[in-house]
């Protein structure tokens, strides 16, 4: 089974507990107009716009499939610019056994695996066959199975993936659905019975959500989270906040998060009881 | 002789430097004044043009480079010569420390090892309970730090979990002091894992201690033990080394014609003529000095047998490419597998060199490969076997590119892996990398944590210091960085290529 990989990563301290081997999956079913990596929502169709706007040559059509070179490319990113569906034409395509082969070959650096995106779920299949074939490889016992998800995905998917993931890292955009469908360009219902699933499985990790000034910085956004929180029982909820960092087009004109906004929102969700708030590392 | 004496004049009278400054600024001219110890032409030709160097250590070696005192006979039998009876409490133990280190010279005027602490109080320690433990340790350390302040000077602690070692770890991170410089000798076989997470958290706060991998150090060196003392050196405890020198992979792969003249001929000829600076060194120490006619001798502080040699070499990233690029090959140093492989082969040869050549009055007859963590005036030559600044993978291709070289350094590889800030609200990551290195064979592991460097936040990566350029809110961030000496390490590192990489700034990098 094969799956298109935006990015790989072997050292990662941000996408869950430890040193993570991180998979970036290529394909996103949401639309996010202030998405940070937008060249990992589409799948390339081949339709050759980047061809002309790589200055080193790296693409190419052939035989109908654009073709890329890494060792021409110098990380330009003018074929992302190029792109007119948010693809790439630079993703690989890895099988289980390739992963298997990374992790094996990078085993005592690592404390787990984390698939990431796009939205790593649209490729639960991959995902449920790679979790499978690592909890069943003894030279990669201990590592533990991440997914970063924005929740999208409906109780059967989570049935297949549940019995082989260890945690989930699950983004609510946001609670109020317009709010929600004007974020993403979806509804949020999936989203939270996700964290309900996971969190009855014993596997959420974190419940994270990004501020974003003017969408989900107001009292009722941080009202309706610590009553989800709340109602999850024991969570740990992660505050992010809103940065203009590789984000394309008219969300740039959004302001970003201010620092005191989020540890406000920080202080309410502590004294409504939720039982753990992280707020970023790094300020800037 | 006017020159000489202009150059005194001048220190004499210069208004920024205080008495003991002056003082030593004075010995260090003085000794110059000296004539060179004896070398043949050809060594003093390739001394004189830098392709080897003796690291500046003076033209008359009257004690040796690093001296690694076995601070345990004073503290069980006292010393006659210092007056001093065994001390029987942790006040009298420390205290006869503190006399103890204005006696054991090196190269820098002050101690550079002030011993294994643990192994050393942890005999005076019994009834001492871990707050009164925490409160001495601090005024100890505190005494180290405004009274012998070189960032040279260290402690070493470890592989055992004891009140000691946790003590100096807690009292560490609280005062982030440039002395003392700090290792854990780390054994998973005898070490505990919260120990290690102990000193992790540590790294991820103060960028110390270092962590090295007691099991490789020991089975180098013998049953009397070994220390880690100044940058990174492993050396024989109860002796140490009688000097250092070095040569320049640099200048000497641009003086071959290919990698088979480099390998074959230029290499060992300056090997050879290393080695004979090193000789004439050692023999005015041992024949003319008088060093060993001391009382550290005679009350077994330390063993004249017990002094080895320290074989250093640097530039090995701008000979692996300078030999690369004679051979028309494009894979650079750190990043190809055939370009790491040629590292590596050249340090096998080296290590062959330095095992075949016999040395009078050094330890076990042969001096100790190293790889020498550079001197602030090496613009053009990478540190030892590290990476190029500015081209480095991530921490743990970092640490795969190298580490099939590190056993061959028996007395010392200094390499720094920088991580970024994020590491700090998880330490468990700089715990794993550690543990996958020492797994690799790392020798020796250290971090810094910077702050002040391009940092990975969930999926993105920024500049902080482009950020704050564009005036960007609330930049307040807590530096973490050691202090004084250390900082000059840092800011080769501050330029250097951040570990983390962005998925939208650099896609197309598989």
């Amino acid at each position: 089974m094969q799956a298109n990989v935006s990015k790989v990563l072997r050292w990662s301290a941000v996408d869950g507990p430890g040193n993570r081997l991180v998979l970036f999956l290529q394909g996103c079913n949401f639309a996010c107009p202030g998405c940070h990596n937008p060249h990992t929502i589409g799948i390339c169709d081949s339709c050759g716009d980047c061809v002309p706007a790589c200055p080193r040559g790296a693409l190419s059509l052939t035989g109908g499939k654009i073709a890329f070179d890494p060792g021409l490319c110098d990380q330009c990113d003018l074929c992302l610019r190029a792109c007119p569906i948010s693809a790439s034409p630079m993703t690989e395509s890895l099988s289980v056994a390739d992963v298997l082969a990374l992790l094996r070959a990078n085993r005592p650096f690592l404390t787990g695996i984390t698939v990431s995106g796009g939205e790593a779920t649209v490729h639960a299949k991959f995902i449920a066959a790679l979790f499978t074939a690592i909890g069943a490889d003894p030279a990669l016992a201990g590592l533990t199975r991440f997914i970063d998800s924005n929740g999208h995905l409906g109780p059967l998917g989570w049935q297949r993936l549940m019995p082989v993931t260890d945690g989930l890292m699950l983004d609510i955009k946001a609670f109020d659905p317009a709010t929600h469908a004007a974020l993403t360009g979806r509804d949020n219902a999936k989203s939270l019975a996700s964290a309900r699933i996971a969190q009855a499985a014993g596997k959420l990790y974190e419940l994270r959500f990004l501020m974003v000034p003017g969408f989900t910085d107001s009292e009722a956004e941080i009202a309706a989270l610590a009553a989800f929180a709340r109602s999850l029982g024991r969570v740990r909820v992660k505050l992010n906040a809103y940065q203009h960092h590789g984000v394309q087009g008219a969300a740039r004109d959004w302001p970003k998060m201010p620092r005191a906004g989020v540890e406000a929102a920080a202080a309410r969700l502590r004294a409504a009881g939720v039982t753990e708030v992280v707020t970023p590392a790094v300020w800037l | 002789m006017l020159d000489g004496f202009q150059k005194l004049r001048g220190i004499v009278n210069d208004p920024a430097l205080s008495a003991a400054q002056k003082a030593h600024a004075l010995a260090v001219q003085a000794e110059n004044l000296l004539p060179y110890p004896a070398l043949d032409a050809e060594t003093r030709e390739a001394l004189d043009a830098r392709i080897i160097c003796d690291m500046y250590e003076g033209a008359a070696p009257y004690r040796p480079r690093y001296v690694l005192a076995d601070f345990s006979v004073v503290l069980q039998k006292g010393s006659c010569w210092l007056e001093l009876p065994p001390p029987e409490t942790l006040d009298e133990a420390l205290n006869t420390l503190m006399i103890a280190y204005h006696h054991v010279p090196s190269i820098t005027g002050m101690p550079v090892y002030i011993g294994q602490l643990d192994a050393l109080l942890l005999p005076f320690c019994d009834g001492v309970s871990d707050e009164e433990l925490y409160r001495k340790i601090k005024l100890f350390w505190r005494y180290i730090d405004r009274v012998l302040p070189d960032a040279f000077l260290h402690a070493n602690i470890g592989p055992t979990d004891n009140p000691v070692a946790r003590a100096v770890l807690r009292v560490d991170a609280e005062l982030k002091q440039i002395a003392p410089n700090l290792t854990l000798l780390y054994d998973p076989a005898v070490s505990s894992e919260d120990l290690l997470a102990h000193a992790v958290r540590n790294i991820t706060e103060c960028s110390k201690p270092h962590i090295a991998n007691h099991p490789i150090h020991a089975a180098t060196f013998d049953e009397a033990g070994y220390g880690i003392v100044s940058c990174y050196n492993a050396l024989p405890l109860r002796g140490g080394a009688s000097t250092l020198a070095r040569v320049n992979l640099r200048e000497v792969a641009l003086r071959s014609h290919g990698t088979e003249d480099f390998l074959g001929t230029q290499l060992p000829r300056y090997v050879e003529l290393c080695a004979r600076l090193m000789q004439a060194r050692i023999d005015y120490l041992y024949d003319a000095s008088g060093f060993f006619q001391s009382f550290l001798v005679e009350e077994g502080w330390i063993d004249a047998d017990r002094f080895t040699a320290m074989f250093g070499v640097f530039g090995m990233a701008e000979a692996v490419n300078a030999l690369q690029d004679m051979a028309g090959l494009a894979g650079r140093y750190g990043h190809d597998a055939g370009a790491n492989a040629l590292g590596l082969r050249i340090t096998e040869t080296l290590a062959e060199m330095v095992a075949a050549r016999p040395m009078r009055n050094v330890w076990r007859g042969r001096a100790m490969l190293h790889a020498q963590a550079g001197l602030s005036t090496d613009s053009e030559a990478t540190p030892g076997i590290r990476i190029a600044y500015g081209t480095e993978p991530d921490p743990v291709a970092h640490v795969q590119a190298l580490a099939p070289q590190h056993r061959y350094y028996a007395s010392g590889v200094s390499e720094i892996l920088t991580l970024d800030e994020t590491v700090k609200a998880n330490p468990e990551a700089v715990l794993q990398l550690a543990k996958g290195a020492f797994a690799a064979g790392f020798r020796e592991f250290t971090a810094n944590v910077a702050s002040n460097d391009l940092v990975r936040v969930t999926g993105y990566m920024i500049r902080l210091s482009d950020v704050a350029r564009h005036g960007a809110g609330d930049g307040s961030r807590t530096n973490t960085t050691a202090l004084g000496a250390e900082a000059a390490k840092l800011t080769g590192i501050l330029s250097r290529k951040p570990r983390v990489v962005a998925q939208e700034r650099d896609a197309g990098q598989r």
